[in-house]
C-alpha cells in the first residue's frame, strides 16, 4: 500500500516526521466504539489468542478525545448515522478510521430492498483509511488490518507480507 | 553535602524531575505488562525489546496530536488544570527521604506539608472537570472531591498514630526511629506493642492512599462504563497526559509514605547495608501490590466506596488511635 498522501507542509522536518509517524504507528489507540457482532471479533483481538496488545493499540479509550484510530465494527443504521459522524468529528487529528466487516464496508447482508435504514458503507460519512473484508473478519484479520493502517502512516511495513500458497 | 545550596537546590530539582518523570513513563509500561501477565497476554513486546520503547512512542504521538480546547470550555482553567495536577505530587516529593543523605529538603512537620498538597491534587482534578463544561466530567469531579475528602480522613488518623509512636511530624525522623531491624519498624515494632495493632493502621494507610490516587477497585472517578473518562473526556493529547502522568506520580508519592511511615524507610529488615536501594525495592514492591490489585478486582461502587470510608475505616482507625495512645502513655 502506498503512503498516505497528505499535502507536504510548508516548513518540514525530514528525520523528525519520520521518528513522529513511527511514534504515531506504534501507538493507535483505538476508541472503545462497538456497534454489531464484528466488535465481537474485535474483542478477541483484545483476548489473550491474539494480543492487539503486542503493537500497543490496546489502550482502547473511551472517550473519542483521546483516541487515534476509530474502528467502525458493524452495521451503520440511519438512526446511528448521527452518533457514528459525530464521534469522528469529535476525535482530534491525526485520525484514521477501520472499516471492518462487511456491514461498515458497504451495508452487508443487511442492505436488502425491504432494509431502507441501513448506511451502505461509512465512506459515504466520512474518510476510511483500511477496509477489511469478512462477515465477520476473524481476529488476525484486524490485525492485519492495523498493521495497514501502520504501513499506510510509516510507509514501511512492520513484518513481511504473507502471501496466500 | 553539597556546599552551594543553588547547586544542591538544582541538582535535586533535575534529579527528582528525572525520577518523576521517567517513573510515570515505565509504571504505564509496568501496569500494561502487569495487566498483561495476569491476563495470560503478553502486552507490549513488538515496540523495542520486551515493548519498552512503547511509552516513548505513546509520549511522542501524545505530545504532537492536536491539543483540542472545544467550545463552552473555560479555556484558560482548561489548560492550567493539568499542569497544577502535577505540582503536588512533584512537590511533595522534594520532601521524601529516600536514603539518610538523600533528601531534597529536610523540613519539621514534612508529613503535613505532604497531605497539604496531596489535598491539592483533588482541586486540579476538580478545576479541570469543571473548566471542561461536561456533565460526565463535572460528576468524575464531584465523585473524586467526596471520595477524597472521606479517605484523608482515615488516612490523617493513621498518620496521627505513627505521630504518636515517633514523636513527630518529620519524615526523615520518623525513619530514623524505626533503623535497626525488622523488629523496629512501625508495622512490626515490639517496642511497645504496637505489632498487636499497627497492621490495622498499615492495612487503611495502604487502602487509603490506593483510593486517594483514583486507582481500581476505587477509580470511580474514572469509570468508563459509566462516566466515559471522567474528569479526563475532554482532554487529548498532553492534556490527557499530564492528568495521567499526575496519577502515576501520586502513585509513587503514596508508595513511598507508606514505605517510611510503616516499613522502615530505608532501613533493612536484617539491619545490614541500609540505604535508598532498601527503599527502592520496598517502594516498587507496594506500587507492584497496588497494580496487581487493580488488573484483580473489579471496581466498587459509589455508595460502597463512601460507607466503607466513614463507617468502617474511621472507626477503625479511631480505636486503633485510642490503642496505641494508651500503649504510649502506659507501657
Amino acid at each position: 500500500m502506498d503512503r498516505e498522501a497528505i499535502p507536504s507542509p510548508l516548513v518540514q522536518f525530514a528525520k523528525l516526521d519520520t521518528l513522529i509517524d513511527l511514534a504515531r504507528a506504534n501507538s493507535l489507540w483505538p476508541m472503545t466504539f462497538g456497534l454489531a457482532c464484528c466488535a465481537i471479533e474485535m474483542m478477541c483481538t483484545g483476548g489473550s489468542r491474539y494480543d492487539i496488545s503486542r503493537f500497543g493499540a490496546e489502550v482502547f479509550r473511551p472517550s473519542p478525545r483521546q483516541s487515534d484510530v476509530m474502528i467502525v465494527a458493524g452495521t451503520v443504521n440511519k438512526k446511528l448515522e448521527l452518533a457514528v459522524k459525530t464521534l469522528y468529528d469529535q476525535m482530534p487529528e491525526p485520525k484514521w478510521v477501520i472499516a471492518m466487516g462487511n456491514c461498515a464496508i458497504s451495508g452487508g447482508p443487511f442492505k436488502l430492498p425491504c432494509n431502507y435504514n441501513v448506511v451502505e458503507g461509512t465512506d459515504l460519512l466520512f474518510p476510511v483509511d483500511v477496509y477489511i473484508p469478512g462477515c465477520p473478519p476473524r481476529p488476525e484479520a484486524l490485525l492485519e488490518g492495523i498493521m495497514t493502517l501502520e504501513e499506510k502512516i510509516t510507509g514501511t511495513r512492520r513484518w513481511p507480507r504473507v502471501e496466500a500458497a | 553535602m553539597m556546599a552551594n545550596p543553588i547547586v544542591h537546590a538544582l541538582v535535586y530539582l533535575i534529579g527528582l524531575m528525572t525520577f518523576a518523570g521517567l517513573n510515570a513513563a515505565y509504571l504505564v509500561w509496568c501496569e500494561r505488562k502487569g495487566a498483561a501477565r495476569i491476563q495470560r497476554r503478553t502486552g507490549p513486546c513488538e515496540v523495542g525489546w520486551a515493548g519498552l520503547l512503547q511509552p516513548l512512542a505513546d509520549g511522542l504521538k501524545l505530545m504532537t496530536k492536536q491539543l483540542l480546547v472545544p467550545d463552552g470550555v473555560d479555556a484558560a482553567l482548561f489548560r492550567l488544570a493539568p499542569v497544577l495536577a502535577m505540582l503536588p505530587g512533584m512537590v511533595a516529593l522534594a520532601v521524601i527521604p529516600f536514603g539518610a543523605h538523600l533528601q531534597a529538603l529536610d523540613m519539621e512537620l514534612s508529613a503535613l506539608f505532604i497531605f497539604a498538597f496531596a489535598s491539592l491534587a483533588m482541586l486540579c482534578v476538580l478545576l479541570g472537570g469543571w473548566a471542561s463544561g461536561n456533565k460526565f466530567a463535572i460528576i468524575s469531579s464531584a465523585r473524586a472531591v467526596s471520595q477524597n475528602l472521606a479517605y484523608e480522613i482515615p488516612m490523617l488518623l493513621t498518620l496521627i498514630t505513627i505521630a504518636l509512636i515517633s514523636g513527630s511530624l518529620n519524615l526523615r525522623e520518623i525513619a530514623l526511629d524505626q533503623q535497626g531491624g525488622l523488629f523496629q519498624w512501625n508495622l512490626f515494632r515490639l517496642e511497645g506493642w504496637h505489632i498487636l495493632t499497627m497492621w490495622i493502621a498499615f492495612i487503611i494507610f495502604f487502602i487509603c492512599s490506593i483510593a486517594e490516587t483514583n486507582r481500581a477497585p476505587f477509580d470511580l472517578a474514572e469509570a468508563e462504563s459509566e462516566l466515559v473518562a471522567g474528569y479526563m473526556t475532554e482532554y487529548s493529547s498532553m492534556g490527557y497526559g499530564l492528568f495521567m502522568m499526575a496519577e502515576y506520580i501520586n502513585i509513587v508519592v503514596g508508595a513511598c509514605l507508606t514505605t517510611i511511615l510503616f516499613l522502615g524507610g530505608w532501613g533493612c529488615p536484617f539491619d545490614v547495608a541500609p540505604g535508598w536501594w532498601w527503599f527502592g525495592l520496598k517502594m516498587y514492591a507496594l506500587i507492584f501490590t497496588i497494580i496487581w490489585v487493580r488488573w484483580t478486582y473489579p471496581r466498587t461502587q459509589i455508595y460502597r466506596l463512601l460507607n466503607l470510608s466513614w463507617k468502617v475505616m474511621i472507626p477503625f482507625s479511631l480505636i486503633n488511635l485510642l490503642i496505641t495512645a494508651g500503649l504510649v502513655k502506659f507501657l
